[in-house]
C-alpha cells in the first residue's frame, strides 16, 4: 500500500490540539501523490480517536491499544512505526513536531535508512518528490528541502504552521487493528511517574502568547518585609498577578524571555527562544522584553507582535506590528480590564 | 566508566545570518562558539566523568572548523577530543552523521552513556541525537533536566525529563544515549590553563574505513538557501493614557481577528 501515514499524537488517550496540523498537511500531499491519507493512532483509546481522525479528513486509520503504548515512550512505538513502515513502504509519514513526533519519526528514519525534514513550514510537491521550506540558522534564514523520492520520506511539520481540514461531523473511517511488536519485557525504559502542570496552557500549541523579561523586576508594589530577594518576589508577583490575569482573559500561554528566566522569576519552561521554545502563535504580547536577536528566534514567526515597552528604542518594536511605549504595569493592567470589558467576561 | 558527549561549532548567535548574491549562507566576521546547548551537554559529561570515576571524550563530525567547539570542550575539562572526517560524509545529512557517530562510539568500545545537546542552532534537524542512539541499538533518554540516581556498575539510570505537558521520571538501563535540557548545569568557564592546553592539543582525525562504516544513500538534499520574506515591519506607535493604549490596541487586534 503506498500511502501517507500521519501520526495522530495523543496524551492520555485524547489528541493534542496541533495534531489534527498532521492531518491537514497529509491530506494535500495524499491527493497530490494520489495514495490514501492513513492516520495511525497508538496508545489507550486509539479507536475512539480514530474515529475522530475521520471526521478529520483520514481515508483510514491504523490503530493499536496494546498496554505498552500507553503513555509515550521511543522503544515500543519506534519498533511498532518501523514495522508498519517496512511492511507498507508509505511514500511518506508525517507528524506534528512536538518533542514525541520528533524522535519518533527520526528513530524510524534511522531504522529504515530513510531521509527526513524535520519543522517544515511550507510543503508542496515536485512530481513525487516533496519540497519543504524550513527553518535555518535558528531561524534567521530558510532552507529548502528535497526528497529524493525514493523510499519512505520522514516528514515533521512547525505546530500552527498548516490548517487542519475542515471537520465533517459523523464521516466514517475504515479501521485497521495491528498488533505491538514489543513485550513489556522487552522495554527497558519505565516510566515511574509524570508530574503534569495543569490548568495552564502549553506554549507549542498556544495561539496567543503573553511574555515577561526583565522589565517584570519594576513593580511598584513594595516586596513584604523580610523576602529573601525584593526583585525577584516582585517579578514573580507580576507574573502572576499581572500578566497571568491577562493571560487568562485571552485563553494564552505565558512566555518570558532568558533574562527573566535566569534571574529566577519564571521557570525555565517559560522561555521563549534560541535555548527555549520555538513558538508562532497569532498573537505574542511582549512585556518588558527588549528584543534581542536571540529572542526573536523564538517568536519571529508569529503572525501579529505587539511589544509593551518603556523604551521607545527597544528593538522589539522593530519586529512589532503595533508598539506601545509605557511602563507595563499600568498597560497591562489596562489591556485587562478592557479585554474583559469587550470580550464581556 | 566512559562517557562521550557530542558537540559543533555554530555561528555566534549575535551574528547576523544571512544569504549571499551567490545562494551562500554568510556570517560576516562573526566568530564560531560551541553550540550553545551542548555547553549543557559538556558540562554534563565532566560531572558524570567525575561522579563515575571514569574518563569523557568530545566528539565533533565533520570538518575543521568543528576544532573550535572541540578545544572549547578540552579547556572546559573533557578528557580527549576526536574529529570525525571523510569524503564521503556529507555533515547535513543525519543518516550519514547517526551512522559516523554510531561508529566512533563502537570503536571506543567501552562507552557508558553518550550526551547530546538538545538542538543544534544552525542545521537544527533535532535528529542526530535519536539517530545516533538507534544505530547504536541503545535506549533513548530525551529531554533530560535532571539525572536522580546512576549506577555505571549496574548499568542503572534514573532521569527526570521535561516535557510538552510536565515533568516525567523514568528508570532505564544503560548503556543510553541522551539528549540534556538548559536546566540541568550551570556550564563552567574554561580555566586559563585549560585554554592554555587546549590550543596546544592535537586532535586526532578519523576516516570512515578507521570506524568500519559505510554511509548509507541520502534520502533528502538541500537545495539551496533563502532569505526571510520581508515582514511588513512598520510598527504603529499606539498613543495616549494607558486605558486609551489598552483600548486602541483592543480595538487594532479585533480588526486583525486575532482575538
Ligand atoms: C547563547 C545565548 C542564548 C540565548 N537564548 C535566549 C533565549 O532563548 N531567549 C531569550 O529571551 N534570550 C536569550 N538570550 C539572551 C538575550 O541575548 C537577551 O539577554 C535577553 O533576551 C534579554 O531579555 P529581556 O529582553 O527580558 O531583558 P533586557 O534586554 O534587559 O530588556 C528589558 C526591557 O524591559 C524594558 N522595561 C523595563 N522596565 C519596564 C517597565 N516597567 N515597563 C515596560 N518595559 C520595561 C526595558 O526598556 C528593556 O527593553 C540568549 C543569549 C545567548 C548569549
Ligand atoms: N557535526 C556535529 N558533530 C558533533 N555533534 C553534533 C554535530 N551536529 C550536531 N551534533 C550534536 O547533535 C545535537 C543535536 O543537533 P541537531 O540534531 O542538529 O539539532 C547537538 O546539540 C550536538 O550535540
Amino acid at each position: 500500500m503506498s500511502a501517507v501515514f500521519a501520526w495522530v499524537e495523543t496524551f492520555k488517550g485524547a489528541a493534542n490540539p496541533t495534531s489534527w496540523e498532521a492531518l491537514g498537511a497529509g491530506r494535500t500531499l495524499a491527493d497530490g501523490l494520489g495514495v490514501p491519507l492513513v492516520a495511525l493512532i497508538l496508545g489507550e483509546n486509539a479507536e475512539a480517536v480514530a474515529k475522530q481522525a475521520g471526521e478529520y479528513g483520514a481515508d483510514k486509520a491504523i490503530v493499536c491499544e496494546d498496554a505498552t503504548l500507553h503513555g509515550f515512550r521511543l522503544e515500543p512505538y519506534a519498533a511498532l512505526l518501523t514495522k508498519l513502515v517496512q511492511d507498507n513502504s508509505p511514500a511518506v509519514v508525517i507528524a506534528v513536531g512536538t518533542s514525541r513526533g520528533r524522535e519518533l519519526l527520526a528513530a524510524s528514519a534511522a531504522d529504515t535508512d530513510s531521509g527526513m525534514i524535520t519543522e517544515a513550514l511550507e510543503l508542496s510537491l515536485d512530481g513525487n518528490k516533496v519540497v519543504a521550506t524550513r527553518p535555518a540558522y535558528a531561524g534567521k534564514v530558510l532552507s529548502e528541502v528535497r526528497s529524493s523520492g525514493e523510499g519512505t520520506l520522514f516528514l515533521t511539520i512547525r505546530g500552527r504552521a498548516f490548517k487542519p481540514n475542515e471537520l465533517n461531523s459523523g464521516a466514517s473511517i475504515d479501521i485497521e487493528k495491528v498488533d505491538a511488536v514489543l513485550s513489556e519485557d522487552d522495554i527497558a525504559t519505565k516510566i515511574e511517574s509524570f508530574e503534569e502542570e495543569t490548568g495552564t496552557v502549553n506554549l507549542t500549541d498556544a495561539a496567543i502568547i503573553v511574555s515577561g523579561g526583565r522589565g517584570m523586576a519594576n513593580n511598584p508594589k513594595p516586596a513584604p518585609d523580610g523576602v529573601e530577594d525584593a526583585t525577584v518576589w516582585k517579578a514573580q508577583d507580576g507574573f502572576a498577578n499581572v500578566i497571568q490575569p491577562l493571560a487568562d482573559v485571552l485563553g494564552a500561554a505565558v512566555g518570558a524571555s532568558r533574562a527573566a528566566v535566569d534571574a529566577g522569576f519564571i521557570p525555565y519552561a517559560h522561555q521563549v527562544g534560541q535555548t527555549g521554545k520555538v513558538v508562532s502563535p497569532d498573537l505574542y504580547i511582549a512585556c518588558g522584553i527588549s528584543g534581542a536577536i536571540q529572542h526573536q528566534a523564538g517568536m519571529r514567526s508569529s503572525k501579529v507582535i505587539v511589544a509593551i515597552n518603556k523604551d521607545p528604542e527597544a528593538p522589539i518594536f522593530k519586529l512589532a506590528r503595533y508598539g506601545i511605549v509605557g511602563d507595563l504595569y499600568e498597560v497591562v493592567p489596562a489591556l485587562t480590564e478592557e479585554l474583559k470589558k469587550r470580550l464581556g467576561k | 566508566m566512559h562517557v562521550v558527549v557530542f558537540t559543533r561549532s555554530t555561528p555566534d548567535t549575535a551574528a547576523k545570518v544571512v544569504v549571499d548574491d551567490n545562494g551562500n549562507v554568510t556570517w560576516g566576521d562573526a566568530g564560531l562558539v560551541v553550540n550553545p546547548w551542548d555547553e549543557y551537554a559538556l558540562e554534563e559529561a565532566i560531572l558524570q566523568a567525575k561522579s563515575g570515576g571514569g574518563k569523557a571524550t568530545v566528539v565533533a563530525i565533520g570538518p575543521e572548523a568543528h576544532n573550535d567547539a572541540l578545544k572549547h570542550s578540552l579547556a572546559m575539562g573533557l578528557n580527549e577530543a576526536v574529529r570525525v572526517e571523510d569524503e564521503a560524509l556529507d555533515p547535513f545529512d543525519s543518516l550519514h552523521y547517526a551512522t559516523a557517530a554510531a561508529g566512533a562510539v563502537n570503536k571506543m568500545g567501552d562507552v557508558d552513556l553518550v550526551i547530546f545537546g538538545k538542538e543544534s542552532i544552525d542545521v537544527g534537524t533535532d535528529q542526530h541525537a535519536y539517530q545516533t542512539a538507534r544505530k547504536l541499538g541503545w535506549t533513548m533518554l530525551s529531554y533530560v533536566s535532571r539525572i536522580l540516581d546512576v549506577d555505571y556498575a549496574a548499568g542503572t539510570i534514573r532521569v527526570e525529563r521535561m516535557l510538552e505537558q510536565g515533568k516525567q521520571i523514568v528508570t532505564s538501563r544503560l548503556p543510553a544515549v541522551m539528549t540534556v535540557m538548559k536546566d540541568i548545569n550551570e556550564p563552567r568557564y574554561p580555566s586559563f590553563i585549560g585554554i592554555r592546553k587546549a590550543a596546544k592539543a592535537q586532535i586526532p582525525v578519523w576516516s570512515l574505513a578507521e570506524l568500519g562504516v559505510d554511509v548509507p544513500a541520502k534520502g533528502v538534499e538541500i537545495v539551496a538557501y533563502k532569505n526571510l520574506p520581508v515582514r511588513e515591519t512598520e510598527c504603529e506607535m499606539l498613543e495616549g493614557t494607558p486605558q486609551e493604549q489598552a483600548a486602541a490596541l483592543v480595538e487594532k487586534l479585533l480588526e486583525e481577528k486575532v482575538l
